[in-house]
């Protein structure tokens, strides 16, 4: 069935003369390199996005049916509320941090050994 | 020096300052909206020398570096939906507006951790070249097209929208007629920019355009904290006795507290807006900009850092401008409050008998036509990509379009888009725009996310599912959305005078995005076909190490 037409290979001069045949992904796929490249980036990935949807929610729940606790003044007229909004910000930025330095370490070096094996026709 | 500010401000004489200050120093508004449409013109023409395959026309020849994306990726985010619709919903409602912020800013970590890299490194032009992959062509990318255009016409309403309210108040137009010529001035220019720079002369575009409006919200915020010598307690206290609320201005739950059922829309919208961004059309486009994977990491990273200094200085122009103003002269102003922030900068300059108060009106007015501009070619340009290279190249042409074929096509698909989002924006003149992108964000994660994160992740994923998720997210959340009561049945709504809602939300995430999630699962393991395992070999190995990358 999905044998339609093969995905966008139209024009194909921009491709690599070496575009890997399926069975060269099956095979690389099933490789235990590959495994590990999976395995260090969907153990880092998800757990993280699960919890930062889940701190999101928990924000977004209590603005909603705490009232009273987001309203509490901390300082003159910095609330509850308004600290746990820049805390957002706080978390979003430091989550970007710390994804970018584990892709950097464990990801990339894996994910461009297998490529230039691949392209090299290997 | 809190009273003067408080004493200036009356209904009624603010209007007139505003209008005074519009008819003496309209010369200046205008040299500064036809400076920033010359300049434009010029880059698109240029870039336009420049643009000769289909990898040019959609992709800018993928040869923009991380940083310059990250800008122009800010660019097209942040909208007029953020700059006026957030600044508006904020000086209105106060804390309850700082959620947009929060939700547009989170967002971001979908598309950094799950969706970016993998899409660069296993798609060529479209959102539909990586749903696709795995899966029959025709029926998928006519789905993946038909998302694309609907989800991008929702946007491009909230910018049509936002583009009418602003220039006719800055012009001082007050004729319907005038107004809708302003409307179509945008869609002309749009589809100028469009179909000759291509996305090489939009990612430009995007790229001044976000150093202006980062250059002129940074301006505004300082003046603004320059008169409560930065002291932002004061400038909350002030705004909230001003407000007529008090304390609550400053807590959640004064636009969306009152009931059970807008505590819902609160949840609702929160949710959408989270999910949203990583599937938006227009965005997802702009990762094909960048030569590879770690250029599109690192353009998320500098959007992540732009995007979020900016809004929070919206919550200074939101909160500066309800300490500012008197709700109701927002209100008389634009009763969804989107021109807000510039009446705030024609406050904080002085007032309008000021020249300063003139100045900031119209840097800040020239910096949000930009804003508008600038998102809305970034929009048609994702709608009609999508149409020539999913729906005309491959499904109607089947594949044997030749390059020159598609681009052209993408040429004329612009032209319709532009024309089509102008009769639209006509209709949506006073919905709050940054409610209407929320929308806009409901139909992307409902449509768009689960078949994405689906394609990307889950081995057994076929055809029937990416066709149940698309078609069953897309078809909910518009439905949801057209009985709703943005559509009907309120003074607030499209159309106020006539009532056939029944769906009680304002925004339909909560329903549409699990919907879309489970359909995605439904169908597949409903269906009889096998997926194809070497397709999804070559989708994961190509998505996580970049082998054959376009």
């Amino acid at each position: 069935m999905a044998t339609d037409a093969p995905p966008p290979s139209k024009g194909g001069s921009q491709n690599s003369p070496e575009t890997p045949t399926t069975e060269a992904f099956v095979e690389v796929q099933k490789g235990a390199e590959f495994g590990e490249l999976r395995r260090s980036h969907r153990s880092f990935a998800f757990p993280l996005t699960i919890a930062f949807i889940a701190w999101y929610l928990l924000y977004v729940l209590l603005s909603n049916y705490a009232g009273g606790f987001m309203g509490t003044k901390l300082f003159g007229n910095i609330n509850v509320a308004l600290v746990f909004g820049l805390l957002q910000f706080v978390s979003t930025f430091v989550i970007a941090w710390l994804y970018s330095r584990h892709a950097a370490a464990k990801l990339d070096p894996k994910a461009e050994a297998i490529k230039s094996r691949m392209e090299a026709g290997a | 020096m809190s009273q003067p500010v408080f004493q200036a401000v009356q209904a009624a004489e603010t209007t007139v300052l505003a209008d005074s200050a519009v008819s003496e120093h309209q010369p200046l508004i205008i040299t500064l909206f036809g400076l920033f449409v010359l300049a434009t013109l010029g880059i698109t023409v240029w870039a336009g020398k420049q643009t000769k395959s289909a990898a040019d026309f959609y992709a800018g020849g993928r040869q923009f570096t991380g940083f310059q994306n990250g800008l122009a990726i800010s660019g097209d985010y942040m909208s007029a939906a953020s700059f006026l619709g957030i600044a508006g919903a904020i000086a209105l409602f106060g804390y309850d507006g700082f959620l947009y912020s929060i939700g547009f800013l989170v967002a971001w970590l979908v598309a950094l951790l799950l969706v970016a890299e993998p899409l660069r490194n296993s798609g060529r032009f479209t959102m539909g070249d990586v749903l696709a992959y795995r899966m029959r062509q025709r029926p998928v990318r006519t789905a993946a097209g038909a998302s694309t255009i609907v989800v991008s016409i929702f946007y491009l309403l909230a910018q049509m929208a936002g583009a009418g309210v602003l220039v006719s108040l800055l012009l001082g137009i007050t004729t319907e007629e005038g107004k809708i010529g302003v409307v179509a001035l945008v869609g002309v220019l749009m589809i100028v920019y469009v179909t000759i720079g291509g996305m090489k002369g939009t990612t430009w575009v995007q790229m001044v355009k976000a150093v202006l409006l980062i250059g002129g919200t940074l301006l505004i915020t300082f003046l603004i904290l320059l008169k409560f010598n930065f002291n932002v307690s004061d400038l909350l206290g002030m705004a909230a006795d001003n407000s007529g609320h008090g304390a609550a201005f400053l807590e959640p739950g004064l636009k969306y507290g009152a009931t059970p059922t807008s505590k819902l829309d609160f949840l609702s919208l929160g949710i959408a807006l989270v999910l949203g961004t990583a599937g938006l059309p227009h965005i997802l486009i702009r990762f094909y900009t960048v030569p590879t994977a770690k250029a599109a990491r690192k353009s998320v990273n500098w959007a992540i850092g732009i995007i979020g200094a900016f809004y929070l200085m919206t919550i200074v122009l939101g909160f500066g401008a309800a300490a500012l103003l008197k709700p109701d002269v927002i209100t008389a102003s634009n009763k969804a409050g989107n021109t807000a922030a510039p009446l705030a900068a024609l406050e904080i300059g002085g007032g309008g008998d000021s020249t300063g108060g003139a100045i900031l009106l119209a840097v800040i007015s020239a910096v949000a036509f930009a804003t508008i501009l600038a998102v809305v070619a970034g929009l048609t340009l994702a709608s009609s990509s999508s149409f020539a290279h999913d729906i005309y190249a491959n499904v109607i042409r089947r594949g044997e379009a030749t390059e020159k074929e598609e681009v052209r096509a993408a040429r004329w698909a612009t032209v319709c888009i532009g024309i089509v989002s102008i009769a639209l924006g006509a209709l949506a003149r006073d919905l709050n725009v940054a409610g209407l992108v929320a929308l806009a964000f409901a139909v992307a994660a409902s449509a768009n996310l689960p078949t994405i994160l689906y394609s990307l992740f889950w081995k057994r994923f076929t055809t029937q599912g990416a066709l149940w998720s698309i078609y069953g997210g897309l078809g909910s959340s518009v439905l949801l959305v057209l009985f709703s009561p943005v559509v009907s049945g309120k003074p607030t709504s499209m159309f106020p005078d006539v009532d056939f809602h029944w769906f009680p939300l304002e925004n339909p995430g909560l329903i549409s995005i699990p919907l879309g999630f489970l359909l995605g699962w439904l169908g597949t393991v409903l269906s009889k076909e096998k997926p194809d395992i070497g397709k999804y070999a070559e989708l994961e190995v190509r998505s996580l190490t970049g082998t054959g990358a376009h």
